[in-house]
């Protein structure tokens, strides 16, 4: 342990596209054209100046290193570089500068597939898309009833794959893929394809593969699945790399960059604040067990949503609340200030700050959205309010007790409760 | 365990002239295993096979032979004229197809190339060698005719295999540039078929050496495809051999085209994932 697999050096690309062309694709005529006016002399600034030449980076001046039996989660928005340092790391491009060092085998899983030949039965096409994935002829001949195994479609090795159902397809195209055995794992997106169960596979398979000391480097848009998967995260962000570190915290770095979801909103210009004659919203943020704000969090630890307010006229009874509800709009509950402090007690003018607790244990994987405001309730009157002030995501740990336990694939439901489990237990002889 | 396994760097290439050949030696089942691809795929689904592999130059022989022999009278050195043609057209064959399967391999198999490494090298290489298949199977209907006609073949024979190789190394050395090429400039798939018309009547198949006027004849031979399928005439039917002076300038050509094209290869072959 404490070798390093991979360690990547200033490691840059660059692309030259032109600008200001009508046609996608560089034809011989116009080359030759250029060439004819440079000849002529015409070149330069002036006769060919419709075509413009714009340098572009997609990976710029990236640094860092993997330990072996790590596994990496790039994450990055599109466009970050993600895919076009994946392509330099598994040698389908070549770097403008830089260096990159690979210690060990290096297999690429870039799609589910790569290499088959619908024509070709699927015996012959493991044969052939195990080769061009890296296998020698032999280690594919000792492997091949294990992976035949695996995608279960015994019935059809000798049938053209191009008969078989999508299903059958990627579960043979994986199957090949899953027993590769190299020494680093450079794998994008292929947990995109197939239904849910087959995508528990890849991951338990994927979650194998590391735990048997394997280097794994992964590109997913999934956040949680990079959560799940990775105990460690890169960062890209325009091509360069902003942070590496580990995964919860460069996720939440990465969700502050993504502008869209915050641990922390404040109206700094109290005209543009949600108020109303009583009062007035300052903030609302979202904050560790620790008080650290946070648009990340292990959800096994207890967080907090603060509402900071102001009220401007006294004697009014106001009630704090928030809603809770997925990113996927599923509202998960409404909770309302019960601090007995408080109770239908008018406030005087000032500045106050209510914090919810949520406890561990209790969301789900994924992001939750925290909207919130003052209301009257009753007769019922909403002061203010805001939708979707806050947002967090919800990760989950790799070294601590939860309730999925050992189980790595898709654990469904927004909330997530450690609840308490009995049994009862009658021995064989007993229960007669 | 680091040390035991292979190590890689990742670094811009440099230089111009490298060929590569230790990268090509570790995918030599790749290189195989895509020709075994081609071939199976190429005549899955048909009924008659690899009967296809003389298909062509059995019908280009009798169309040639009613034309070139029958209407317009070519001599053909004592020969039979489709003997005459049919040895030359198993070589052309083999070039012409080389030519046409390589000159597109590369982007045919762009889904590939944007997916996995592996030495670009392989794809022109294996669609070229593939090609051997079917010119054994031409050949051996050459033996058949031979026999047919009753020429005999002489120790000459024992050269065929001399100018096989020299045909896979001229194949090799125009489809390595166009495959490249058509990359970036898809103008080449207009170009690959006008350019297989234009050096077949260019080339001595239809008709012998000895009928181009003596002043142009060094000019003529320097399309290196006049040595070779002369060669190949040659050393089977004996019809007369191939000015040594103009098959040396043929070797230098062809192997320095080999050269320069493997490089210039390779040099594109590092951005082929971009531009294809």
């Amino acid at each position: 342990m404490g070798d390093v697999a991979i360690r990547v050096e200033h490691l840059s690309k660059k692309y030259e596209i032109v600008i200001g062309k009508k046609r996608g694709e560089s034809g011989l005529s116009e080359r030759m054209s250029q060439g004819v006016q440079r000849m002529l002399g015409w070149g330069g600034e002036g006769g060919a100046s419709s075509f413009k030449r714009e340098e572009v980076w997609p990976v710029r001046d990236v640094s860092f290193e993997v330990q072996f039996g790590d596994i990496v989660g790039i994450i990055g928005r599109n466009g970050a570089g993600k895919s076009t340092l994946l392509k330099l790391l598994s040698r389908i491009t070549e770097p403008t500068s830089g260096r990159a060092y690979m210690h060990g085998r290096v297999g690429t899983l870039l799609e589910v597939g790569t290499g088959f030949h619908p024509q070709l039965t699927g015996r012959d096409n493991i044969y052939l898309s195990g080769i061009i994935l890296g296998m020698k002829k032999t280690e594919i001949d000792k492997k091949f009833d294990e992976i035949v195994d695996f995608s279960g479609i015994e019935k059809y090795l000798d049938t053209p794959v191009k008969r078989y159902s999508s299903g059958m397809y990627v579960r043979l195209a994986f199957a090949v893929g899953a027993h590769l055995d190299p020494d680093i794992l450079i794998v994008d997106e292929v947990l995109a394809v197939g239904d849910s169960q087959f995508q528990q596979k890849c991951m338990n398979k994927m979650h194998d593969i590391g735990e048997n000391g394997r280097t794994v480097i992964f590109v997913s848009h999934n956040m949680s699945a990079v959560a799940r998967l990775c105990k460690k995260a890169i960062f890209l962000k325009d091509g360069r790399l902003i942070r590496e570190g580990l995964t919860h915290e460069i996720v939440g770095e990465y969700l502050y960059n993504s502008g869209a979801l915050t641990g922390c909103r404040e109206w700094l210009d109290p005209a543009t604040a949600p108020q109303d004659e009583i009062v007035r919203m300052c903030a609302v943020r979202a904050r560790t067990g620790k008080g650290i704000i946070t648009d990340a969090i292990d959800l096994g630890e207890a967080i907090g949503v603060e509402l900071e307010y102001e009220v401007l006229k006294p004697g009014h009874v106001l009630v704090p609340n928030f809603g809770f509800k997925t990113d996927e709009g599923v509202g998960l509950f409404v909770t309302n200030d019960r601090d007995p402090a408080w109770l239908r007690r008018p406030r005087p003018v000032g500045r106050y700050s209510s914090t919810v607790w949520v406890p561990g244990h209790f969301f789900g994987e994924g992001t939750i959205v925290v909207g919130g405001g003052l209301i009257r309730e009753a007769p019922f009157h909403e002061h203010c309010d805001y939708p979707e002030a806050v947002a967090f995501h919800t990760i989950e740990s790799h070294d601590e007790i939860t309730a999925r336990g050992d189980y790595t694939g898709r654990f469904s439901g927004a909330i997530r409760p450690l609840l308490k489990w009995t049994t009862n237990y009658n021995s064989a002889e007993g229960s007669i | 365990m680091a040390h035991s396994s292979p190590f890689v760097v990742i670094e811009p290439s440099k230089g111009w002239l490298d060929l590569k050949f230790k990268a090509l030696w570790d995918y030599r089942e790749l290189l195989y295993f895509l020709a075994w691809r081609d071939l199976k795929a190429r005549y899955a689904q048909t009924v008659m096979g690899l009967a296809w592999a003389v298909v062509q130059p059995l019908f280009m022989m009798l169309v040639f032979t009613i034309i070139f022999n029958k209407i317009a009278r070519f001599p053909s050195d004592g020969i039979p004229y489709p003997l005459f043609i049919y040895a030359a057209l198993v070589p052309w064959t083999f070039f012409s197809k080389s030519l046409d399967r390589s000159g597109f391999s590369v982007v045919a198999e762009s889904n590939l190339i944007t997916k996995i490494y592996f030495p670009r090298l392989i794809i022109p290489l294996s669609a070229t060698l593939g090609g051997l298949i079917d010119f054994a199977i031409a050949f051996l209907l050459l033996i058949a005719m031979m026999m047919w006609f009753g020429v005999l073949p002489t120790w000459k024979l024992v050269m065929v295999p001399f100018y096989l190789s020299l045909t896979v190394m001229a194949s090799l050395a125009v489809s390595l540039w166009l495959s490249a090429l058509y990359v970036k400039y898809r103008d080449i798939a207009a170009v690959i078929p006008l350019l297989i018309q234009v050096w077949m009547f260019a080339s001595p198949i239809v008709y012998p050496i000895s009928m181009i006027p003596q002043e142009w004849q060094a000019l003529y031979s320097i399309n290196p495809m006049v040595g070779v399928i002369g060669g190949f005439r040659w050393a089977i039917l004996g019809t007369p051999a191939p000015d040594p002076a103009m098959l040396a300038l043929n070797v230098l050509t062809i192997a320095v085209s080999l050269i320069f094209g493997m490089a210039y290869f390779n040099r594109m072959a590092n951005t082929f994932a971009d531009v294809i």
